[in-house]
């Protein structure tokens, strides 16, 4: 709960205090779930009552089935088990590639206003651009292999980490480094000791968020002659009408979305507990 | 000793250069408890951070022991309002860092934080994360960090400006207290008569547009609580009462009436 609702709901909760046994899930929570079983709930009916044609809309038990058959059996010569491998593995590697270029190049325009001049105008230019805009320019340039999809995804992903740890670098308290100043920190010893833990709660976020954006390219960088990938995986499907993988391949993506997320906030509070606090 | 030669500061704005202090001259005396006093915009903060070395002189010189500074330095130390404490290291990782970036062996620094720990009174908590101690806990702290390098100087910037008010008068006694026992110099800003008048041995009182100083007093209030009498009885001091009085006039006097 935000400070703002909880300031707002605080003269009701004084008049009538809540009751003192805590409930196993929070209210909202609670209804959180009721929507998802509300919408699965309209789903069912819709299929049951063949208000759309199943090849449109597959009942949600038909999509249950189908992931448990392409779980074992595999569509499109791959299990969805190694469809996900091939997906998560590129993701990762155009991360790890962007944590290892960008996260410094961001520390070094935080610093250096030179360098923030000869950086911002090329990251400027390209980070409103659409990944699929350049892609057909990636493959003429680099062909249909790996390389490229990964090039894609790590495109997509640099921008906003380097600026969001830019911005860590840049928003680093003054008062920080003048302390270690009278400490005796010499300049390499601020960037060290200072600057570069200061900014580790916004790379963090900075991840977080180029790890939601690498996720959406991933269907895009797919679409190039892949031969496993969930995007690849729905593509394909889409093209024959199996409209059960399609939705369920979907669901699968969102889900994947979702952990990240979660494994995120949670490495968050793990690496950086003093954010929030203080 | 800190020797403050004609010092001048000016800042560029857009409207041409901004005087902050104008030939300026003090002299901050070793083992004295300078404290500076003055109403908002007078330049304290400037004045100290010309003596740390953070701001450059626009003319004249700050020297310590005859030697001019150009930089900050480990000489004289720097504790802040709002704590620069780094919250990714404990209390006692944050009490050793500067012998850290000094390159102190591991044993050595143990004994060092184990000393200032007990000076501090907080051997109990040198595990503890920052956000889990009292703001009064974090500035002695912040002092204990700073004394580490063992600097000839102690620079406060309204060290207590951020504390309510109970724990700030507990903390000017820990302050007085500290000060008699390590024998440091120390130089403290504040906008705290009483606190100024309590603390110091050497009060300089600042007056605005430009910054220059209007008057220097030794005070020995600070030494009568080193020495053994209650705060209560000094503050209610007539001559504490006198003084406190003469000086809130010629404060106001100088401050813009609100409209």
């Amino acid at each position: 709960m935000s400070d703002i609702e909880h300031v707002a709901g605080y003269p009701a909760s004084r008049m009538e205090p809540s009751p003192p046994a805590r409930r196993l899930l929070p209210r909202n929570r609670l209804i959180s779930m009721a929507t998802v079983a509300a919408v699965i709930a309209l789903w069912s009916i819709a299929t049951r009552l063949q208000l759309v044609s199943p090849v449109f809309l597959p009942s949600p038990l038909a999509v249950a089935r189908k992931f448990v058959d392409v779980s074992v059996n595999g569509f499109s010569d791959a299990t969805l088990w190694q469809h996900t491998v091939a997906s998560l593995s590129r993701v990762f590697a155009a991360l790890a590639l962007a944590v290892v270029t960008a996260v410094p190049l961001g520390v070094l325009i935080g610093l250096n206003p030179t360098a923030r001049a000869i950086a911002d105008p090329l990251i400027e230019f390209y980070r409103p651009v659409p990944p699929l805009a350049y892609l057909p320019l990636i493959v003429i340039w680099c062909g249909i292999g790996e390389p490229s999809k990964i090039l894609l995804i790590w495109l997509a992903i640099f921008a906003p980490l380097t600026i969001s740890t830019q911005q860590g670098v840049r928003r680093v308290k003054q008062s920080r480094l003048r302390g270690a100043q009278a400490l005796g920190a010499t300049r390499w010893q601020l960037v060290r000791y200072i600057v570069v833990p200061s900014a580790a709660a916004d790379v963090l976020t900075g991840i977080r968020v180029s790890l939601g954006v690498g996720w959406s390219v991933l269907v895009a960088a797919e679409l190039i002659a892949a031969t496993r990938g969930l995007g690849f995986m729905i593509q394909s499907a889409a093209q024959f009408l199996v409209t059960d993988v399609v939705i369920m391949g979907i669901i699968v993506i969102a889900l994947i979305a979702g952990l990240f997320e979660w494994g995120l906030r949670y490495l968050q509070r793990v690496l950086v507990p003093w954010e929030g606090h203080a | 000793m800190i020797r403050i030669d004609s010092l001048s500061v000016a800042f560029d704005t857009p409207r041409g250069p901004h005087t902050v202090l104008s030939e300026l001259d003090l002299v901050l005396r070793d083992g004295s408890f300078t404290v500076v006093l003055g109403p908002s915009g007078c330049g304290k903060t400037t004045l100290l951070n010309a003596v740390a070395g953070f701001v450059p002189p626009s003319a004249g010189a700050v020297s310590i022991d005859g030697n001019t500074v150009t930089g900050p330095g480990s000489d004289r130390g720097m504790v802040f309002q709002d704590d620069a404490l780094l919250p990714w290291q404990n209390v006692e990782q944050n009490i050793g860092f500067g012998l850290v970036l000094a390159g102190m062996p591991k044993a050595q620094q143990r004994v060092t934080v184990g000393a200032l720990l007990d000076l501090t009174g907080l051997t109990a908590y040198a595990r503890y994360p920052l956000w889990k101690i009292s703001g009064g806990m974090r500035q002695r702290v912040g002092l204990a960090r700073a004394l580490a390098v063992d600097p000839r100087f102690l620079l406060l910037d309204e060290p207590l400006g951020a504390l309510d008010s109970s724990t700030r008068l507990k903390m000017q006694e820990y302050l007085l207290t500290l000060w008699k026992r390590c024998g440091k110099g120390m130089v403290m800003i504040t906008h705290d008569i009483s606190e100024a008048l309590f603390m110091a041995t050497d009060l300089v009182l600042k007056r605005a547009n430009p910054g220059r100083i209007a008057s220097v007093q030794w005070l020995d209030f600070g030494e009568r609580f080193v020495a053994g009498e209650t705060s209560r009885a000094i503050k209610a001091d007539p001559a504490f009462l006198r003084l406190r009085d003469d000086i809130e006039s010629q404060i106001f006097a100088d401050e813009e009436a609100l409209p």
